[in-house]
């Protein structure tokens, strides 16, 4: 009898709790006041950024923007867990071709990719050319002293294989080469950690996004490629060659509140912002560097 | 009735309540193993690799880093024997060290150990493991390139300090109360034998304590097994193994890749059921597995404390 009882609790309990969680989900099918955006570290400062700036004028909505990386951005974005899903890379190069075609792309903003070193490097070196950049990354070149630098072996410090950022760099900085796995190339998924590992290592080199540069610049130092240094204006104009566009994702045409966010995000308005946190303006891309991507 | 709602009152609801804990705990348990083992045989079976490849191959190259299909390789050796020698290095470091101070905390000077000994071990307990890495990429990772000269510091060696740190204060707790709760008749018995209190504590103390301090060094293992983060600070992330074939000490200042690491860094970034994704969760599996293992490793030391 005791045992009946008891058991009856449990599986009232139980089912309470479990009819709980089911009436949740059917939730979110009219426009609600919550926006949820997920996926590039890259781009998540930014969107935290201009939240923010959003919300002191729409008091009412409640944006919530997370990392995790780009897939993990096109994934919720593709199986409705986001509204927004970020990426660095677009989403035909990651998803099947009819997954990604259900979706629509916004490109908020174009991201300059920076060779970086430390201070004791840069002291010797301003600049690598392109062809010693290649050279450098594919284990060519192997000591700072054969381009006029400190002898010191040179440590690679490589993001792994999945990342945005490594995309980006080794198709515009190393013309599509693939950077080498070799003994004095170590690998870092976190920017932090990367900075981190660049500052303490002598003869250290890697790559970093441009606001992760601007907010490091007492740690590390980006290299100027072919003379010429990395900043806004010289991606502009396409001098600076490694940058590409970042993309906010939505499925299909996205409901009203996720549409006023998306103008107010791509309007010219937020273009300060945009450019103090060292990304890049697409209105400002000349017409040679807006046809090169 | 009146008696019902009475019973109901002092028994059934507490009860009640403590048997839902209960039950959605082994159900949580459950529903993750299922997962994981469904996620991770997907690389077999929808992939069709074979066991030993990803066990033994060395070649980590997955068909969407390659860019054709059916030319994908997940071997994850590397990865496996990174896992396996940080940890086991770890646990060589930080066992005696552990050992040694619960044999202080408990025999040699019990007020010094309850006072400053013990609060000290439980302060590195608390401390996260993001900070535990900070440290090892700031201090111990220059420190090493400096001491053996080297272009950078990143490494075996500091992986397994960075480790035994962490895992000393889980072996050394546990140690501590096996060692207190060795019955007091065995110690007296020493005693009237003549034995030091060295002799006591080596023969009689440590040989009736065995099966706890096991169970601690078990428990660390298994901890320095599932660390992620910072050893993913400190060791380089390289794929490929160790340089132990230049020499031990080579192998120690050689940069690697385990598979925490592997899964931590890549894991964002890969769209799921792809074959890298699916590699991924093979990974997670085995080191599902090897937790499991050494759970069964404990309950089976636990058994044989117990028959003492």
């Amino acid at each position: 009898m005791k045992k009946i009882i008891t058991l009856g609790i449990v599986l009232t309990l139980v089912l309470s709790v479990l009819s709980g969680c089911g009436s949740k989900g059917n939730q979110g099918n009219q426009d609600s006041k919550n926006i949820t955006v997920s996926g590039s570290s890259d781009l998540q400062p930014l969107v935290q950024e201009i939240a923010n700036l959003y919300n002191y004028k729409n008091t009412d909505i409640t944006i919530a923007v997370s990392g995790g990386g780009s897939e993990e951005g096109l994934k919720n974005v593709l199986n409705g867990n986001s509204d927004i899903g970020n990426s660095d890379i677009a989403a035909d190069a990651k998803l099947s071709a009819a997954d990604a075609a259900t979706l629509v792309d916004h490109k908020v903003c174009v991201i300059g990719v920076g060779v970086v070193v430390n201070n004791e490097i840069a002291s010797f070196i301003s600049g690598v050319k392109k062809a010693q950049l290649k050279d450098i990354f594919t284990g060519k070149i192997k000591n700072w002293k054969e381009i006029d630098g400190p002898n010191l072996p040179i440590v690679i410090i490589n993001r792994p294989a999945s990342s945005g950022t490594k995309a980006v760099f080794e198709k515009w900085g190393l013309d599509g080469q693939k950077s080498i796995d070799g003994d004095l190339s170590l690998q870092t998924d976190d920017s932090n950690t990367l900075v981190e590992s660049i500052n303490k290592t002598k003869g250290s080199i890697g790559y970093l996004a441009y606001p992760s540069i601007i907010n490091n610049l007492e740690k590390v130092v980006p290299l100027y490629i072919d003379d010429v240094g990395l900043n806004n204006d010289n991606i502009y104009n396409n001098t600076y060659p490694i940058w590409e566009y970042e993309h906010m994702y939505t499925k299909g045409t996205p409901r009203t509140n996720v549409q006023r966010f998306l103008d107010f995000i791509l309007s010219d308005s937020v273009e300060t912002q945009i450019e103090d946190m060292g990304y890049g303006a697409i209105r400002k891309l000349d017409s040679k560097a807006a046809k090169s991507r | 009735m009146k008696n019902l709602l009475r019973k109901l009152k002092t028994e059934y609801i507490g009860r009640g309540v403590v048997t839902i804990f209960g039950i959605f705990i082994i159900v949580i348990t459950v529903a993750i193993s299922i997962f994981l083992i469904y996620k991770g045989v997907a690389t077999f079976i929808d992939n069709k690799h074979s066991i030993s490849e990803f066990l033994f191959s060395s070649k980590f190259a997955p068909q969407e880093l390659v860019g054709s299909p059916n030319s994908g390789q997940v071997g994850s050796a590397i990865f496996i024997f990174g896992s396996i020698t940080i940890s086991s290095l770890a646990l060589l470091v930080a066992t005696p060290f552990a050992v040694s101070s619960a044999i202080f905390i408990s025999e040699i000077s019990p007020k010094l150990g309850k006072r400053f000994v013990r609060p000290a071990v439980e302060v590195f307990v608390g401390i996260p493991s993001v900070v535990y890495g900070w440290i090892g990429l700031s201090v111990l990772v220059p420190f090493i390139a400096d001491v053996f000269q080297l272009p950078h510091g990143f490494s075996v060696l500091a992986g397994a300090i960075v480790l035994a740190l962490m895992i000393f204060p889980t072996i050394t707790s546990v140690a501590t109360d096996a060692l207190r709760n060795v019955p007091m008749e065995y110690k007296e018995a020493a005693y009237s034998m003549g034995c030091t209190r060295w002799q006591m504590i080596r023969k009689v103390q440590l040989k009736a304590a065995l099966p706890g301090i096991l169970t601690g060094i078990v428990l660390g293992l298994a901890r320095a097994f599932g660390e992620a983060l910072a050893v993913a600070m400190v060791i380089g992330q390289q794929q490929s193994f160790p340089k132990f074939n230049n020499g031990f000490i080579d192998g120690l200042l050689s940069a690697t890749n385990n598979l925490t690491a592997k899964i931590a860094s890549d894991m964002g970034n890969e769209v799921t059921g792809s074959e890298w994704s699916n590699a991924l969760w093979t990974m997670a599996l085995f080191l599902f597995i090897i937790s499991f293992l050494f759970i069964l490793i404990i309950r089976i030391l636990g058994k044989r404390g117990e028959r003492i």
